[in-house]
């Protein structure tokens, strides 16, 4: 036995080797994905066993699987042997020193945002030590947060810290096998964030993504999962609207919200990855599964804003499991240039009287194509459900296009949907009008483009909200006119 | 304050304003009146600057206090700001805009391209609510999306209320009391009066003599088939009225 034992080794270690996955010191994986990657990844990050076999059995189910391509985007075949899989932190000193070394077009667009100077340094990466410029805001936060009992902290940090919290709920709203994508994810994930708010507890501030932009680069494969017990409360904004740039160009992030009895998760996302040049050259490839579950009386709120990413392919989704649950799904999704969205949501009614609302604003300029792709379910038992869907389109221009693309799948007689849809487009009398009004044709559009989002926009906590309706107009710039 | 000079302007190639001289001094509310298709609508557009409108010839000069500016050099926004004003025909309804804010971001263009501070949120609120007052504009409307689901009154107001608001140098009021009922007409037409002043000239488009009861024009001119062929004082108006425009066509031998 002891030979055999030692034969295994022996070709273990050839193999470990003959690769690049023994030098645990290796700050980059290179281009390829097999099991060693993934062994490297997991060795990386110090994982457990139980979380390497996860990720192990994610990605032999993965090579079984084909890439979905029912959705309305047309991308070249994507080569996934090309790209890396991982990558560590960029030390300081890759990083610009001071904003002088920054892109002056990046600094331009933060200056329309409105983004505070102290800000731009962390959001362009610039080595600082803190996010922001003093010490005692990152520190009160966490104490505050500490003395609530909330845990806010990266899903590595989490692993390491609180394995039976992430054991417990880690691939139960999305599990290993979901899509081609999420089971990817499942196999590379490099990070993201960890969120657990205890019974009854109230989250005092809203969580943000951007308090932790500096402590790691989230990068391509982020896996974020948020758990409310019961009772409980948490607001969570994810991302900025500072246009985000990255060297990988496939992402594939999962999100998994757990709402226990009672609880509520309000999720807002502000989407802003490089969109490519104006043929959607270079730009990112967002695959995303997001979904949460809700147990009884629970609720889970998405708003999303989507401006970036040269092809978007993301349906945030709620299953409403617990009786008289609440879903709730607001979106502003904005096509420009050659940008491509495929975008939605699922509400899959189970409990009773579970009710569900969707409102979903596309906007399309320039040759961007948009989709909207919403599925609303009704379980057998899900006695009194209801749903309210609208679903608006607003065009610009004469080369874009907007999809719609709803189904709805009934199995209880007692279910109400309403779905009203319009499609409209900025007219030359609106921009004359309001320019004859002295705004300028960038003001104009900016101002009914706002308008046409804002029922969507007033989803969003109060300061996010004023930089979208800014990202919205820049994100429009020269496509009138 | 206006000064039109041998204005040629056409649309999609079809020849619409042929050689329009006009002169409106500061203060001066004039009347344009004239039969369907002579160019009302027209003029009312070139001089604020919509796409579409080619000017082919000619000059509009407008006086302000850095002196005298060609309009036909500017864009629309540059016009406003400039001090023009268009209370149109048909308001054009802007979904999930509040009319405040849409006036507030409006005004403060205006003044930031003047190089004048902007009005903080509550400046701007005392300014509105003063406005509204003097043009009857319920307070209600100010909060509604612009012009969105209003009736045809209520657009006619916001207009007259977005006019004093914004304070003009030159006021083109195109047809404004199309659509309204007497009651309406009144309220309209007083709010206009009360923005009468030495420091602004309007120009008022209509077809009926009817707002001219209302709002006294100090000139009268007939325009017909892209000219002002004809011109005189309140009275004129009166002719009209009676005579038609048929005679004056005849008479200026069109």
């Amino acid at each position: 036995m002891a030979t055999a034992t030692q034969e295994i080794d022996e070709v273990l270690k050839r193999r470990y080797d003959a690769g690049f996955v023994t030098d645990i010191e290796q700050e980059y994986a290179p281009p390829g994905l097999n099991e060693d990657i993934v062994r490297f990844i997991s060795a990386k990050k110090n994982e457990p066993e139980w979380l390497l076999e996860w990720r192990l059995k994610s990605f032999r189910h993965w090579l079984r699987m084909k890439e979905p391509r029912w959705a309305n985007i047309d991308y070249p075949d994507i080569d996934y042997q090309a790209y890396s899989y991982y990558a560590a932190p960029k030390s300081d000193a890759d990083r610009p020193k001071s904003l002088d070394e920054v892109d002056p077009k990046l600094l331009e667009t933060y200056e329309k945002l409105g983004i505070p100077v102290h800000e731009r340094e962390v959001l362009a990466g610039v080595a600082v030590d803190m996010v922001f410029d003093s010490v005692s805001v990152h520190t009160s936060y966490k104490e505050r947060l500490a003395e609530a009992g909330v845990l806010f902290m990266s899903i590595s940090e989490a692993v390491e810290e609180h394995p039976e919290l992430v054991k417990k709920y880690l691939g139960t709203v999305v599990p290993y096998s979901d899509n081609y994508f999420a089971t990817l994810n499942s196999a590379v994930f490099s990070d993201g964030s960890f969120v657990y708010i205890p019974k009854g507890v109230r989250c005092p501030m809203e969580l943000s993504t951007y308090f932790r932009i500096n402590a790691e680069m989230t990068g391509q494969f982020e896996r974020t999962l948020i758990v409310a017990d019961e009772g409980s409360f948490v607001s969570y904004l994810e991302g900025c609207t500072a246009p985000q740039r990255d060297e990988n160009q496939l992402h594939a992030a999962v999100v998994e919200l757990v709402a226990l009895p009672g609880a509520e998760i309000k999720y807002s996302t502000v989407q802003n990855w490089y969109p490519g040049d104006e043929n959607g050259k270079g730009g990112i490839y967002n695959f995303v599964t997001k979904r949460g579950v809700c147990k009884q009386r629970a609720k889970i709120s998405w708003t999303q804003v989507e401006t970036g990413s040269a092809i978007t392919w993301k349906y945030p989704s709620c299953v409403l499991e617990g009786d008289d649950s609440i879903g709730e799904f607001y979106s502003v999704a904005l096509t420009n240039n050659a940008q491509q969205a495929d975008t939605g949501t699922k509400m899959v009614h189970v409990g009773k009287r579970t009710r569900s609302t969707i409102v979903s604003k596309g906007i399309s300029a320039g040759r961007g194509v948009q989709t909207y792709r919403g599925g609303v379910s009704i379980a057998k038992n899900a006695a009194g459900a209801r749903n309210y869907t609208v679903c608006d389109s607003l065009l610009i221009g004469s080369e874009c296009g907007a999809h719609t693309v709803p189904y709805v799948d009934v199995a209880n007689p007692s279910a109400q949907l309403e779905h009203e849809a319009t499609t409209s487009r900025i007219g030359e009398d609106q921009l004359f009008y309001c320019q004859q009004r002295g705004l300028s044709e960038e003001d104009a559009v900016s101002l009914i483009v706002n308008g046409f989002a804002k029922e969507v926009l007033q989803e969003l906590p109060m300061e996010f909200a004023v930089e979208a309706q800014k990202l919205l107009g820049v994100s429009l710039e020269g496509a009138v006119g | 304050m206006l000064t039109i000079e041998n204005l040629h302007a056409s649309v999609d190639g079809n020849a619409i304003l042929k050689g329009l001289n006009l002169r409106l001094e500061a203060g001066q509310v004039h009347a344009i009146m004239g039969p369907n298709g002579a160019g009302k609508s027209t003029l009312s557009y070139v001089l604020s600057g919509r796409e579409g409108y080619e000017v082919t010839d000619g000059t509009i000069l407008l006086d302000t206090p850095d002196g005298a500016v060609d309009l036909l050099d500017m864009e629309i926004e540059e016009r406003a700001a400039a001090g023009v004003f268009l209370a149109f025909q048909y308001p054009v309804a802007i979904p999930g805009v509040s009319n405040l804010h849409f006036l507030r971001t409006a005004l403060n263009s205006i003044r930031k391209a003047r190089g004048e501070d902007e009005l903080s949120g509550a400046q701007f609120m005392k300014l509105a609510r003063a406005k509204a007052r003097t043009v009857e504009l319920p307070k209600e409307l100010l909060k509604r999306a612009v012009n969105d689901g209003f009736s045809g009154g209520e657009k006619k107001r916001n207009e007259i209320f977005q006019m004093a608001v914004l304070e003009p140098r030159l006021a083109i009021l195109d047809e404004t009391d199309s659509g309204l009922d007497i009651d309406a007409l009144r309220i309209v037409s007083e709010g206009v009066n009360a923005l009468r002043g030495p420091e602004r000239s309007m120009l008022v488009i209509t077809h009926y003599q009817r707002l001219l009861d209302h709002i006294v024009p100090d000139v009268v001119h007939v325009l017909v088939d892209g000219r002002i062929v004809k011109t005189g004082d309140k009275t004129l108006a009166l002719e009209l009225e009676a005579k038609g425009y048929d005679e004056i066509r005849q008479a200026a031998a069109i």
